[in-house]
């Protein structure tokens, strides 16, 4: 059985918005990563993440998560989420991603808190 | 739906409250005892916001046995469990247990936002996460094996 996590990229000017659907694991974070990485290489300055279609992110998952941020913030650049459920929203907590990362409901208002 | 009645038929059948269930260690197995839950989670009609806890908090515990138990027959095997507590309240509880070579709770390092974004400890995360999304968490673990049996309130 796999899970595999889909990844989509969009940009919108300088911000990159990447969206989830399926099982955030190590390799639904290292397709994120990848994405991520591509998108800050081709001169995005900012990351939404969209993880309305995504239900689970285990910790693996995150901690990849944690990587693209911590990248993101080298770049001074900025990163947000938005369309977590009530448990992603939580565990990140937990882990304190929300702490170095906004969280906004919508992807709308995600995009516009980290346009340049 | 089609995996609630299999899990109501499942348990009425039994008499029991409870349905086991054995997974291989191998990738993404963790889905498949989180369906199960799901599965006994909307049985017992519980908010699909709690389910997700429990689901998550699966994920880690299975992780957790497929990455460190080396269990001696490379499974990990899972109970399902509903009921009432002596205040009537009605969960839902899941045994994780592998025959691996257990592990020393105490010496077990808490994870912190520091560490982890200081790059010195971006994993072990697992049992933090299960213990704060379950209502009460009670492991036992020897060299014989390791036990986690988490239980959440509807």
């Amino acid at each position: 059985m796999s899970e595999v996590c889909k990844v989509a990229a969009e940009r919108r000017g300088d911000v990159a918005v990447l969206s989830t659907d399926g099982y955030i694991n190590n390799q639904g974070g290292e397709e994120i990563a990848r994405q991520a990485y591509v998108q800050l290489e081709s001169g995005a300055r900012a990351l939404v993440l969209n993880l309305e279609k995504t239900r689970i992110v285990n910790s693996i998952g995150i901690s990849i998560l944690i990587e693209v941020l911590e990248k993101v913030m080298d770049r001074k650049g900025k990163l947000a989420f938005c369309g977590l459920t009530p448990t992603i929203d939580k565990t990140f907590r937990i882990m304190g991603l929300a702490q170095y990362a906004a969280i906004y409901p919508t992807e709308a208002e995600a995009v516009r808190a980290v346009s340049p | 739906m089609a995996r609630r009645e299999l899990a109501r038929m499942s348990l009425d059948a039994t008499g029991a409250r409870e349905i086991s269930l054995t997974i291989p260690v191998a990738p993404d197995m963790e889905i498949v005892a989180t369906a199960q839950a799901a599965a006994v989670g909307e049985f017992i009609e519980m908010p699909r916001d709690k389910i997700d806890e429990v689901k998550l908090a699966l994920v880690e515990a299975c992780i957790n046995a497929f990455e460190h138990a080396q269990a001696r027959d490379d499974r990990v095997h899972l109970t399902f469990r509903v009921g009432r507590d002596e205040d009537a309240r009605e969960f839902l509880e899941v045994d994780v247990l592998d025959q691996g070579k257990g592990f020393d709770q105490a010496s077990v390092e808490t994870p912190s936002t520091e560490k982890t974004f200081s790059g010195r400890q971006k994993r072990g995360w697992g049992l933090q996460i299960i213990r704060s999304l379950m209502d009460s968490v009670a492991i036992t673990s020897d060299e014989e094996g390791t036990r986690i049996r988490m239980r959440k309130y509807k």
